[in-house]
């Protein structure tokens, strides 16, 4: 009965052929280490925002007069309406964490490499919408971090030559942050942005599933087949590593309740201590930071304190975050190294990805402390380090000697 | 197992740098305040002394009377009578009070703010607990007083017939030092002998720490039920995770270290 039914709906929509493409015959490395959970992990967070995104709706106001209260009421009011919110305001942070180790997963074992450049594009279109995700969806609870923050980060787009102002305008919908810019920002934020995400996922995925998984050795499974044309080395995705990322599922579960049920400020980082007042344009807070996931651009932003010829210091700071985003983008074409994983690179290139991480996280912590002359100065070291990490890339990777690859799957 | 133990260490990592918080403030130590939202009578209390000394100026607007007196075990009738002067409230309503904004902005300088959640806002009970201790006798100001922790705030010393005046006697020297001997502090606020409050200067300190201990609830009155509830979760998490573990053993002794071309032998 039941194969009867799959028939009559496969004759129809090619149901168990996408179920055996993307999971029962997709057949992935079986060396997979524990950097190989993020992915599975952001999809999880993924649908986490979505869903209780869905529920804030619900009772959220998008209006500058009861936003703020209407927060406080699904806080107090609404049932299990502070669940809900934890679970949002946490999962857009850890979405962050996630996002960050399942990119620098690929920084080591070099997934990005050739044939996997577009997955490697179309995962960075996906951070790109996600930071817009996170910076409208942190202007809804209008607090005053909510407020200036904002305020600061559109206040960049003022420093493009000509356009500038009119354009920071534009964006507002206004001459300042106003209850139109907090209107336009929630329809972005709950409707417009969410379905790019989705599709630039599914984008992501289907690209993967054509050229099929890197692995930690970052050598071609695909070499060594097996009478049945299934790699050697591969296993099925389902149920081999469904049942896996079930385990680091459940641990990821037990740092992300921690912070829900026991830390949901994170110190003040998750929750910034300022958010909890509300917005006022007459009143500017002491120290204005961004949430802390934007600390490493924000640190780059900051570190550019003098002018270069007819670029004044705030432009130059724009190109300079701009730039550091940008150069995500071609990481592909910039690494020339004859292997994929830093495993068999030489010295060079495995120094400089550790020292790369440590300078993104610096980044990111300087981002969130005010500004004073000693971190501004380790700021420019930083930034300058940063740069240093791609634009070398070119050389590094194709002069140091690198070891020779194991026919196999190793570990 | 190892690689479960990794993945804590990792997602504990990528944590760390965030739980290094700078504590935020100025430069007057604050005091600690270890608040108990467990303790019913102190924020009985708490919300009596916010009720009689603070609700004239500051409202608590996010939060119903009808949710504080059931979290804090205070029936009804008694909230109704004695703690809502509003006597067209209803039970349910939110705690409003009847100060016009733009009149108190001329009165103070500035409206005073609704404090529901200032606690949260100044990141944790111990400003509070300071701050309200630490007014003391300036006639450069116009109440009179000045402030420790919030220099030259617009607000009145609320609480002045229950602590009596404050002298500062740190003229030149810091607040924080300390006599060599017998290491306490050489100066600091005390109360005029003259000019004492109604309370002890520890029947005092009790009094505010109270009066915290109630702001801190209402800033996060589900602040208990999420700990709660949070340890319910971990419990069903480990549970979840030996049988996840066990299932994941169970599929993965087929993928044996050599893969298929080399099966172990039996």
């Amino acid at each position: 009965m039941g194969s009867k039914i799959m028939a009559w709906v496969d004759a129809r929509l090619p149901v168990t052929q996408a179920w055996e493409k993307h999971l029962s015959k997709y057949y992935a490395p079986r060396n997979f280490n524990v950097w190989y959970y993020f992915g599975s992990l952001a999809i999880f967070v993924l649908v986490n925002q979505l869903l209780t995104g869905i529920w804030l709706t619900m009772s959220y106001v998008p209006s500058s007069e009861a936003a703020f209260a209407s927060v406080e009421y699904i806080m107090r009011d609404v049932e299990f309406g502070w669940l809900i919110r934890y679970m949002h305001s946490t999962g857009a942070s850890m979405f962050f964490v996630v996002v960050y180790c399942h990119m620098f997963r690929a920084l080591l074992y070099g997934s990005y490499k050739a044939p996997r450049e577009l997955i490697w594009i179309f995962g960075m279109a996906i951070y790109l919408a996600l930071m817009g995700e996170a910076f409208m969806g942190y202007l809804l609870p209008w607090g005053q971090m909510s407020y200036w923050g904002a305020q600061v980060i559109i206040s960049l787009f003022g420093a493009i030559p000509v356009i500038g102002p009119d354009l920071q305008q534009w964006i507002r919908g206004d001459f300042l942050i106003s209850g139109i810019t907090l209107n336009r920002f929630f329809a972005l934020h709950v409707v417009a942005l969410p379905i790019v995400i989705l599709g630039l996922v599914f984008l992501h995925i289907l690209a993967l599933h054509e050229v099929g998984s890197n692995n930690p050795d970052g050598i071609d499974i695909k070499k060594n087949k097996g009478q049945d044309g299934i790699p050697l080395d591969g296993i099925a995705f389902h149920p081999y590593y469904t049942v896996k990322d079930i385990v680091g599922l459940i641990v990821f579960l037990f740092v992300f309740c921690g912070i829900i049920f026991f830390f949901p400020e994170m110190g003040g980082f998750f929750l910034e201590h300022a958010n909890f007042e509300p917005a006022n344009g007459l009143k500017t807070p002491e120290h204005i930071a961004p949430v802390w996931y934007f600390g490493a651009f924000y640190s780059i932003l900051r570190a550019i304190t003098f002018e270069i010829g007819p670029i004044d210091s705030k432009l130059g700071g724009v190109i300079a975050m701009g730039g550091a985003i940008a150069i995500l983008f071609v990481l592909p074409w910039l690494d020339r190294s004859p292997v994929r994983s830093w495993r068999y690179k030489g010295i060079i290139s495995k120094t400089s990805v550790v020292v790369f991480a440590f300078v993104f996280i610096l980044l990111t912590w300087l981002g969130t402390q005010p500004a004073t002359e000693t971190y501004t100065l380790i700021a420019q070291i930083c930034t300058l380090l940063y740069f240093a990490f791609f634009l070398l890339m070119p050389f590094y990777t194709r002069w140091e000697k690198t070891k020779p690859l194991p026919e196999r799957v190793t570990g | 197992m190892k690689t479960i133990i990794l993945t804590v260490k990792v997602l504990l990592g990528s944590l760390l740098f965030s739980s290094l918080s700078l504590a935020a403030g100025g430069g007057y130590p604050l005091d600690r305040a270890e608040v108990d939202p467990t303790d019913k009578a102190s924020l009985q209390r708490g919300v009596r002394y916010f009720q009689n000394y603070c609700a004239g100026c500051h409202s608590t607007g996010y939060q119903r009377y009808e949710r504080v007196a059931d979290d804090l075990g205070i029936p009804h009738d008694l909230m109704m009578d004695n703690l809502v002067f509003d006597k067209t409230a209803k039970i349910g309503n939110l705690m409003h009070n009847s100060m016009d904004p733009a009149e108190a902005k001329a009165w103070f300088g500035v409206t005073p703010p609704d404090l529901t959640l200032v606690s949260r806002v100044r990141g944790g009970p111990d400003w509070l607990y300071t701050y309200l201790r630490t007014f003391y006798e300036d006639p450069s100001r116009p109440y009179g007083v000045n402030n420790k922790v919030f220099p030259d705030v617009g607000m009145p010393h609320a609480l002045l017939e229950l602590q009596g005046i404050q002298i500062d006697t740190c003229q030149d020297t810091s607040p924080n030092e300390r006599d060599p001997l017998t290491g306490e502090k050489v100066c600091g606020l005390s109360v005029d002998p003259q000019r004492k409050g109604s309370m002890t200067p520890a029947e005092f300190d009790q009094m505010v720490y109270d009066l915290v201990n109630f702001l801190a609830y209402s800033a996060e009155p589900i602040r208990e039920q999420r700990k709660r509830l949070g340890i319910y979760v971990f419990l069903f998490l480990a549970v979840f995770l030996v049988f996840a573990y066990l299932l994941k053993r169970e599929y993965w002794k087929d993928v044996y270290p050599q893969s298929r071309d080399n099966p172990p032998t039996a």
